[in-house]
């Protein structure tokens, strides 16, 4: 059997990254991301969930019979994130206060049940570490280039530090939900647009070779 | 390369087990994880109390919890027993400074829950603080912070009428620019619903508790029983 590479681990930041490939867990990623530190902090919450339900499911993989799996997944995903909720209370009533009901709704984030189903459920220990910290990794630093964009653009801030003089006006539509949607589509551009040169210059130095 | 799912045959016994065991072991971290955080939240939630309180009555260095009694007075309560508590502030020579009073109500999104500081020898509101709310970022979160809107609140009038078991005049929330007086809160341009739902708020709470206070004034005033805050 294959040892874990630090390619599981890469592949989640960039290859296969969560929001800007795959485009799972979307909802979340365009609902919180309109500050950095929410954004921060959702990546990070949901790094720890979708690492340790993968850690978990991994090792009980082989007690867990075919029928039962989805349940038990759920069980096990929903109780981690009754932690963190738990958790982010016990730190700053403030920032549970700002991230709402999207804590909670971690359980039905895609990524991490298709990340159980799809990887935990089927490797060993050691990869699936790998693969989730990986995955976590590219959620969060993909939440982070939405949230620092909308926030500078729409508060005039960089985690609450202010960046412009009085006079900057603050494009309020950016931290609105339309906002998300625009950052977003403005990523998936630009990284559409820098794979396609990728692949351009490829060919023609395959062509000239 | 992703390996085949190795899952166990399906039989009742592993059926079981999985299930039942996942379970009980789901149930005991969650249990696991109230019980260890329960304390600190409830330290975090008392604090955030009493910041407010604190923000909105500047002199009060003594607390005294109140809520409307059964019979239409005035009682001494257990402020964490209490879902909009009310607190009576005394400053350092025992003087009453004023009453801290939480109120909610239907904001743009979700429920606003605020506590404002009335003045007895003002009649009014002379402070306000937004405890809770999920209004709009960039649009209605403006109730907060905002320095026009909140400035509405260092004096706004709240005196009783002649008979003095109403206000004089009801809070009222007026398009941006237009207050001329002083129980006119002027609104937020772009922020009229959660403008008019502070307004909302402060003139519920106020008609019931400003007439009440003041009939029961007398009551107050008497060496006060400090509360833990």
């Amino acid at each position: 059997m294959a040892q874990p590479t630090t390619n599981q681990f890469i592949k989640g930041l960039w290859q296969q990254n969560p929001i800007f490939v795959q485009a799972l867990g979307l909802c979340p990623a365009l609902a919180v991301s309109n500050s950095a530190i929410n954004a921060l902090t959702m990546g990070l919450a949901t790094s720890f969930v979708l690492l340790s339900s993968g850690v978990i499911i991994s090792s009980i993989r082989s007690l867990i019979p075919r029928e039962a799996r989805i349940v038990s997944y759920i069980c096990i995903i929903a109780s981690l994130v009754t932690t963190v909720d738990y958790v982010i209370k016990a730190i700053s009533l403030d920032l549970h206060k700002s991230l709402g009901a999207f804590i909670s709704l971690i359980v039905v984030n895609c990524l991490i049940l298709g990340r159980a189903e799809a990887f935990a459920s089927r490797n060993t220990v050691g990869k699936t570490v790998l693969d989730s910290a990986g995955m976590g990794a590219g959620f969060t630093i993909a939440l982070l280039c939405i949230g620092v964009i909308r926030e500078v653009l729409g508060a005039g801030t960089l985690f609450g530090i202010g960046l412009f003089p009085d006079t900057f006006q603050t494009w309020t539509i950016m931290l609105l939900p339309s906002g998300g949607f625009f950052v977003l589509a403005f990523w998936l551009l630009a990284i559409g647009l820098w794979n396609d040169a990728r692949e351009r210059s490829a060919k023609t130095a395959e062509e000239t070779a | 390369m992703n390996l085949p799912l190795q899952h166990l045959p399906t039989t009742p016994v592993a059926m079981y087990r999985a299930i039942v065991g996942i379970g009980m072991l789901c149930a005991l971290l969650i249990v696991g994880i109230y019980q260890a955080t329960a304390e600190r939240i409830a330290e975090n939630e008392a604090q955030a109390l009493a910041e407010a309180v604190a923000a909105v009555l500047p002199t009060a260095q003594v607390l005294r919890s109140i809520a409307v009694a059964s019979d239409g007075g005035i009682a001494d309560v257990d402020a964490s027993l209490q879902k909009l508590p009310a607190f009576v502030g005394y400053d350092q020579s025992g003087k009453l400074a004023g009453v801290a009073i939480t109120a909610a109500g239907m904001g743009y999104q979700d429920t606003i829950q605020v506590i404002y500081a009335y003045s007895f020898s003002d009649s009014a509101i002379v402070g306000l603080r937004v405890l809770q709310s999920l209004e709009t970022p960039g649009l209605g979160d403006k109730i907060e912070t905002d320095p026009n809107f909140v400035a509405n609140f260092e004096q706004l009038d709240v005196s009783l009428s002649a008979a003095g078991n109403e206000l004089a005049h009801a809070v009222e929330t007026v398009p941006n620019g237009s207050k001329e007086h002083p129980w006119q809160i002027d609104a937020i341009t772009g922020a009229t619903v959660s403008s008019e739902a502070i307004g909302k708020i402060l003139d519920t709470s106020a008609q019931q508790w400003v007439p009440l206070l003041v009939r029961h004034r007398e009551q107050l005033i008497g060496a006060p029983e400090p509360v833990e805050n």
